[in-house]
């Protein structure tokens, strides 16, 4: 904010002789068109193609038919528009069906694999951001030796590669009997990550205290003091929080492929490699790919499409001036 | 686990509490509210940390226990040919991945600083950043591939010959790090472009009162007073790119032979296919050492923690 209005008063000085920018009289630069910013916006513009053509691509993909992308590998419309490839996908093709249309007719059934993703995405999610704000309170708000170097010790595991302690982490999971559970996909970050906590840490020592204090005065203990009064201040930085440890989860195909395998519990990356593999040697079943990629990805495109605004404005180095 | 996530690692200590009022120390209401937190410190990362260096000196295959055996898979490792390969193509995978990743990156934040500053083009350019790594791969795979693909259509129409992409060992590492480059363009960016909007407006005043053109205001200006923020993405991103692993599992799965067998491939095969888990620990003590002291390497020579503003 305060650069913008620095500027503004600058750029109505004498220095600035106006090839740039100039402040009309309402206050807005007036940007004059010149080739320079033509060119950025051509620039820009391309990167956003780049960036979107692939996903459009995706789809149409998915909506054609197997046999048909061959013979129109290029037209930008589905080739042979069909719901085939998404049948096949949630596993409402018979076998011999969906070999007909290119796929494997191997049973594959995405229902299960959505569901499994929002079960172990969903208990992650709530478990972390809960014990990740308990903790991040503890280091923002009490008073007790020895939290800053707790604190720092906690941060430094940001600096563990995870396949480092995925090895370890698998046999503790494999010895207490939760390989194939849902539980044993999660726990490794249902109590904190390292960034939850300095992410909401990070939040708690801006607040304000004058509330917590009167609460204090009034004889409030701390469990009701952060129930009642932090937590319902802080309800953007957790929602935040919350969305980018969901996306986090969704994404995760290490740990799952690793403790995961079983289709009971199986989830939708591990799903995807498992589909791929299974796909006709020659000539693979694309259509049905591109459609469970789609499946795949789309929860996150709709969370995305509401949401947006809040993760974008999430990015950046919170602690660098 | 999440990826490389936003590890602001810049903390300022808390300031100590004025409560004056109560004086006495909250140990035991923060015993309450962090222990949650600390088991699964503890549980999940302090001791496996612990444990996966005590397994590198071990020889274990999942049955049974771990046989102690000092260095020797240290000393298989120096003469394991797959291993120095497994580096090799990692090195080549992270060069290509960083320089273009962070080229583009910072090209991209400057637009956004100069030209648009619109959430919508952000939001846009964050995408593929969102989307899951597999799903990202499996993509790129189809659009990338030798006989359908609309790159290749794309190629012919050029007039020049097809590209084997994932199928030939010159150009599967290459391809993945352009994959990867695609996928993390946008949110690399989004990091420069917050360090850019830090950066005093007042020191461009002064340049242009100069008469500084914006070729050496970006020069001399910009590129030293984004530095610290360039060195922490570099240090954030270099240590991500050592760790691929989904793009290729789900891709080329280390082929053609092992042109793309990169070291945490390496390390998943080691302990899963071949059941040798201390070797695929030490491995990855390796691994982790390696990201030691890279991280280490760009925080000193780069000096990110200086900053020219002083």
């Amino acid at each position: 904010m305060t650069t913008t209005q620095r500027r503004e008063a600058v750029l109505a000085g004498p220095a600035n002789r106006g090839t740039r920018r100039r402040a009309s009289p309402t206050g807005h630069p007036r940007r004059p068109v010149s080739w320079g910013r033509v060119s950025a916006w051509a620039v820009l513009i391309l990167a956003i193609l780049v960036t979107v053509v692939p996903f459009l691509w995706m789809i149409r993909t998915a909506l054609s038919s197997n046999h048909s992308l061959a013979a129109n590998s290029a037209s930008l419309l589905p080739a042979d528009f069909s719901w085939g490839a998404f049948k096949r996908v949630f596993g409402m093709q018979s076998p011999e069906e969906a070999i007909a249309q290119g796929g494997s007719g191997a049973a594959i059934n995405f229902w299960l694999y959505l569901r499994n993703s929002f079960v172990v995405s969903t208990m992650i999610t709530v478990a972390q951001v809960f014990f990740s704000a308990l903790a991040a309170y503890a280091f923002a708000r009490l008073q007790w030796r020895g939290r800053d170097k707790v604190f720092t010790l906690f941060l430094a595991t940001l600096l563990v590669p995870p396949i480092f302690t995925a090895l370890p982490n698998f046999l503790l999971i494999k010895n207490l009997g939760l390989l194939n559970t849902f539980l044993g996909i999660a726990l490794p970050t249902m109590l904190m990550t390292p960034f939850a906590i300095f992410f909401l840490r990070q939040f708690f020592l801006g607040m304000s205290r004058e509330m917590e204090e009167a609460a204090k005065l009034d004889g409030a203990n701390h469990l009701r003091i952060f129930f009642q009064i932090v937590t319902p201040n802080a309800v953007g930085p957790i929602a935040t929080l919350s969305l980018l440890t969901f996306i986090a989860a969704w994404n995760d195909y290490f740990w799952p492929l690793l403790v995961g395998q079983d289709e009971k519990v199986r989830v939708l990356t591990v799903g995807l490699s498992v589909f791929k593999s299974q796909s006709p040697q020659g000539a693979p079943d694309w259509s049905g790919l591109m459609a469970a990629t789609l499946v795949a990805a789309l929860p996150i495109l709709l969370l995305f499409l509401a949401f947006g605004k809040k993760v974008v404005n999430s990015i950046g180095f919170s602690g660098i001036k | 686990m999440a990826t490389t996530e936003i590890p602001a690692l810049t903390h300022t200590a808390a300031p100590v509490l004025k409560s004056g009022r109560r004086g006495k120390s909250d140990l035991t209401t923060a015993l309450i509210f962090i222990a949650p937190a600390m088991v699964g410190f503890i549980v999940f990362y302090l001791v496996p940390t612990i444990r996966g260096l005590y397994l590198s000196f071990t020889s274990y295959d999942l049955f049974g226990s771990p046989v102690w055996i000092g260095l020797t898979n240290y000393v298989k490792i120096a003469q394991d040919k797959l291993f120095w390969n497994a580096m090799a193509v990692t090195g080549e995978y992270v060069v290509i991945n960083i320089v273009f990743q962070t080229i583009f990156a910072l090209g991209l934040a400057l637009l956004m600083y100069h030209v648009a500053k619109s959430t919508l083009v952000r939001g846009a350019l964050l995408l593929p950043y969102l989307i899951a790594n597999v799903i990202v791969a499996l993509l790129w795979f189809w659009m990338l591939d030798y006989q359908i693909g609309i790159v290749n259509q794309v190629i012919e129409w050029l007039g020049l010959p097809r590209v084997a992409f994932f199928g030939s060992g010159t150009w599967a590492i290459p391809t993945i790090a352009f994959i990867n480059v695609w996928r993390h363009m946008g949110y690399t960016a989004l990091l420069l472009f917050a360090g850019l909007q830090a950066i005093p407006h007042h020191v461009y005043e002064v340049a242009a009162l100069d008469g500084a053109g914006p070729w050496k205001t970006f020069w001399k200006i910009t590129m030293p007073l984004l530095r610290p923020v360039m060195v922490l993405v570099l240090v954030v991103t270099v240590i991500g790119s050592f760790q691929i692993f989904d793009t290729v599992a789900v891709t080329t799965g280390g082929g053609p032979v092992n042109a793309s067998r990169v070291i945490q491939l390496y390390i998943y095969d080691k302990a899963f296919t071949e059941q040798d888990f201390g070797y695929a620990s030490a491995l990855s003590v390796i691994l982790f050492a390696i990201l030691g002291v890279v991280a280490f390497l760009q925080m000193k020579f780069l000096r990110g923690n200086e900053s020219e503003l002083g």
